[in-house]
């Protein structure tokens, strides 16, 4: 340490020291460890057959598929909501600020819950999209419906508070030079905010592959067909296929880490080109 | 329409919001507001609605059935524990991460925002792995007769992981940002190294530390993937309350799961409320978020 | 190619506040015109209604003949030099320069060759040269406020609008580049308008200056009309470190708390304000004008040592400059007497 009045003594140091390497390698190292290790419990060999099994498959198919579809939403949503929120001034702003939030504060049990109650058998709108022939729940549209609620606020999280930080001093500068509005937002606005863009959905892309309780609810759980990975993960692991259940899990761990190396990566090189400030 | 009329909606059109240069306000906002209503609010309403027609007594007939009111006791009071927890070893985490240096901080630092990343049925399985009698942590547990996994306890396991980025994370950047000078005052007023932190730290800390408690509180009395795989789910014991949610859907009983969801939504609501609230409190007494 | 600018009854206003309300100005082809005034006066809202940046609420402005009030700012064509450059970051010094030129349809596009000659020319003019690689966040100040300046220059402006240009520099930088914004201005001949609150450098670098006041233009004038002919009360204690001191007229003669003096003109009867700079009183060579003041505070600035003095008890105290050698202390009486009186009568 460079002070010695601004530091605590050596015993004092050592054992807060102690206690976080021990909590943190408690509550994170080891589950992640544990995750790879059961996999791989009895072999290689073992852990690369968990891969041919058919409704495995399946499950990745679905999950690239639901993630295919929900990020690019949340993307245009979050950068326009991030547009209007951080550019301009207008009442009721901080509510829409608070509701983009709203999703983090529900359970993901309830946000699968509400379109069930939606569109099921016995919801609001069932029995007319049923007239239409058209299944969403225990189908993959409520899949995605639920993925996109869940993972809704990540991007425009993202982007508002760096955009806001950045002002408007830079738009109007290529608007006086004679850009046109979408001109200016592609050569000024997006490139400011590009790796905050990039971390935004790579954050929503893994929570969009990961998202367990809200897709639960309205899958069904119909091998082959509407199971994603976290659900394949549940059903092998109540079948005592531990190996395949952690076989899955692997996969999404391996996502899990790519996110944050990606993130401690993006901080590290770009540290002004994300928001200071970031609550998750 | 009359002219008249058509020139007094443009003008109050018009005023809406501030005038600006920047183009895009229009079309972008529209955007933002009808997304957010399709995909959040009118779902969410229809959630409020199911629970309107059951009325005020309805929902309290169902939220005190013993078994509910079991499970919600479960999820409140140990996700408390868990932020609880979390308040003292995240400060202590955050503390360290920002205030000394030692080999491997930087992964260490990277590796808090796991339970962000993770999915919750990974983690799930691997803390049920961890703590059953047979896993790494639970044998060192098991000769003294004590069981984690499939108890109350591993729900406690599963929360703290869950919340444990939230208070890390809201109170790393205020220390960061901590003026030092203010300490090295404290220092030359005849302050032990003690007391500065008991007094001047610790107190400038305690907005956004009770913001992240408030936060992983919040997120822990909704979660169920991680909690599910470990918790054994024993009605009356070590159910949660989205369990509870899920089981009412599968026997159909939808008006069940809106009553209960709708209690979880007002835990929620409060908490939220009192996130804004210190934040808000935090702004006015120190000047900052 | 320099074009008039004119604001005809021009008024802005945010929500309920008033930061702009009828105001009228005219800016000469070529001139070099300083807004000045204090904060929240309503000169940046000006400036920013002439680049386009803000739509008035009423009122016209024109460029040259033209009707520029509904001309969206890509197509007004100003330059607009941003109080804290707003430079692109992602973009290199060239790149920022280039901009005006690379966005234009490509029809009116210069060729690259032409582009990158005409950002040569501008670095060469901001005395720049070989920069052009560098990102704004690898410049000082100084050099990052002389590529806002060439990239606004770049697209050919038909007015050059400067917002507080040298706001955010230290005290030798700004002198610095306020000598070389002459310098260009004279090279460049763009009207030019300046926002700033520093009113030794509006005097020093323009040709005329605009006070503002609460949304409004009080006077405009050459900085010798503002300084020697100020025409209302504000300008008067606005500019040239005056102090007000309540005085009581009749005829040609004020009373200044118990001294009685004389005044070149006739004012009418009744309380009034005299405006006392510190070049204005003088040793007094004349023992029957004389008023005897208490020297209650000396101090050394620069060539001269400044003393303030209470004229009479009761009345704001005036400064005086005297001579470096000259040996008055602090409780001294000094026999002053005013040589130039700035009197404003209360109507």
């Amino acid at each position: 340490m460079r002070d010695g009045v601004l530091t605590e003594g050596r015993p004092v140091r050592w054992t807060l020291l102690g206690l976080t390497l021990v909590f943190l390698a408690l509550f994170l190292v080891l589950p992640l460890a544990a995750v790879f290790t059961e996999a791989l419990r009895r072999g290689v060999g073992v852990f690369l057959e968990a891969f041919a099994d058919p409704d495995t498959q399946a499950a990745i198919r679905l999950t690239l598929l639901v993630a295919a579809i929900a990020v690019p939403l949340n993307l245009v949503f979050g950068v326009s909501t991030a547009w209007a929120v951080a550019k301009f001034e207008f009442p009721g702003k901080s509510l829409l600020v608070t509701l983009i939030d709203l999703p983090f504060s529900v359970s993901p049990v309830v946000s699968g819950l509400v379109y069930v109650l939606l569109f099921g058998a016995k919801g609001l709108l069932g029995p007319l999209v049923d007239d239409w022939g058209f299944k969403i729940i225990f189908a993959v549209p409520g899949i995605v419906l639920a993925t996109v609620f869940v993972t809704f606020p990540f991007i425009a999280r993202e982007l508002i508070p760096l955009m806001h930080e950045q002002g408007t001093a830079e738009e109007e500068a290529a608007l006086t030079l004679g850009a046109s509005g979408f001109r200016t937002f592609l050569t000024v606005t997006l490139p400011n905010v590009r790796w905050a863009l990039l971390y935004g959905v790579l954050l929503c892309n893994a929570r969009a592959m990961g998202e367990f309780g809200a897709v639960s609810v309205v899958s069904g759980h119909i091998r082959g067909l509407t199971n994603t990975m976290p659900l394949q993960v549940e059903i092998l692991y109540n079948e005592y296929n531990f190996v395949g259940a952690f076989a899955v899990s692997t996969l999404l761990a391996g996502l899990a880490l790519v996110t944050l190396g990606a993130k401690s990566l993006l901080e590290w090189r770009y540290g002004d080109g994300l928001a200071r400030t970031r609550r998750h | 329409m009359s002219v008249a009329a058509l020139r007094g909606w443009t003008s109050s059109h018009r005023s809406f919001r501030e005038p600006s240069a920047l183009p895009g306000f229009g079309i972008t906002f529209g955007f933002a507001v009808s997304y957010l209503s399709l995909i959040v609010l009118l779902p969410l309403a229809v959630l409020l609605a199911r629970a309107a027609d059951l009325g005020l007594d309805g929902i309290w007939r169902v939220a005190t059935t013993p078994r509910v009111l079991a499970a919600l006791q479960v999820s409140f009071f140990i996700s408390a524990a868990a932020a609880l927890v979390n308040a003292v070893f995240g400060s202590i985490a955050a503390w360290v991460l920002v205030r000394y240096e030692f080999p491997g901080k930087r992964l260490l630092d990277a590796m808090i925002d796991l339970p962000f990343a993770l999915p919750t049925a990974v983690a799930g399985i691997a803390l049920a792995a961890l703590y059953a009698t047979n896993g790494w942590i639970g044998s060192l547990f098991a000769p003294w007769g004590i069981k984690i996994a499939f108890t109350p306890w591993g729900i406690l396991i599963a929360l703290i992981f869950i919340g444990l980025p939230f208070v890390v994370r809201t109170v790393q950047p205020v220390l960061q940002d901590l003026d030092r000078e203010v300490e090295e005052a404290s220092a030359t007023l005849g302050a032990s190294r003690a007391q500065t932190v008991f007094r001047v730290v610790l107190p400038a800390l305690l907005p956004a530390l009770l913001t992240g408690v408030a936060l992983a509180f919040a997120r822990a009395v909704g979660e169920y993937g991680s909690v599910i795989f470990i918790a054994g789910n024993m009605p009356f014991v070590s159910e949660i309350a989205p369990l509870l949610i899920v089981t009412k859907l599968e026997e159909f009983d939808y008006a069940g799961a809106a009553a209960i969801a709708t209690v979880m939504l007002a835990i929620s609501f409060l908490a939220l409320l009192a996130i804004n609230g210190l934040q808000a409190y935090s702004r006015r007494r120190l000047g900052h978020a | 190619m320099a074009i008039a600018i004119r604001a005809e009854g021009l008024a802005k206003s945010f929500g309920g506040t008033v930061a702009v309300s009828g105001l009228d100005l005219a800016v000469e082809p070529g001139e070099l015109l300083a807004l000045l005034g204090p904060s929240g006066s309503g000169k940046t809202t000006f400036l920013r209604l002439v680049a386009g940046l803000e739509s008035p609420t009423a009122g016209r402005i024109l460029f040259g003949d033209e009707d520029a009030t509904h001309l969206s700012v890509q197509d007004r064509r100003v330059g607009f030099v941003f109080q804290h450059y707003a430079l692109f970051r992602h973009l290199t010094v060239a790149e920022n320069i280039a901009y005006g030129l690379r966005v234009r349809p490509r029809r009116e596009r210069p060729s690259d060759a032409d582009i990158k000659r005409r950002v040569a020319d501008l670095l060469d003019l901001v005395q720049l040269p070989g920069l052009d690689r560098r990102r704004p966040a690898q410049l000082s100040g100084g050099q990052r406020q002389r590529v806002a300046l060439a990239r606004a220059l770049a697209v050919e402006p038909r007015v050059l609008l400067l917002d507080e240009p040298f706001g955010a520099l230290d005290a030798k930088v700004r002198r610095d580049l306020r000598r070389w914004l002459r310098e260009v201005h004279e090279r460049t001949g763009h009207t030019t308008l300046f926002v700033t609150h520093d009113q030794e450098e509006a005097l020093e670098l323009a040709d005329r200056v605009a006070i503002f006041d609460k949304g409004g233009v009080e006077q405009v004038g050459t900085p010798d009309d503002i300084l020697d002919r100020p025409a209302t009360p504000f300008v008067a204690g606005f500019v040239g470190e005056a102090v007000r001191v309540p005085v009581d007229a009749a005829g040609s003669w004020i009373r200044i708390g118990d001294h009685q003096v004389r005044t070149p003109g006739e004012n009418a009867a009744g309380p009034a304000e005299l405006f006392v700079r510190p070049g204005d009183l003088v040793p007094a060579t004349d023992p029957a004008t004389a008023i005897p003041a208490r020297v209650i505070a000396v101090r050394r600035g620069g060539a001269a040592r400044r003393a303030e003095l209470l004229l009479t008890e009761g009345l704001p105290a005036v400064e005086i400059d005297l001579p470096a050698g000259h040996c008055a202390r602090k409780g001294d009486v000094l026999p002053v007497s005013l040589a130039t009186i700035r009197l404003f009568t209360s109507r």
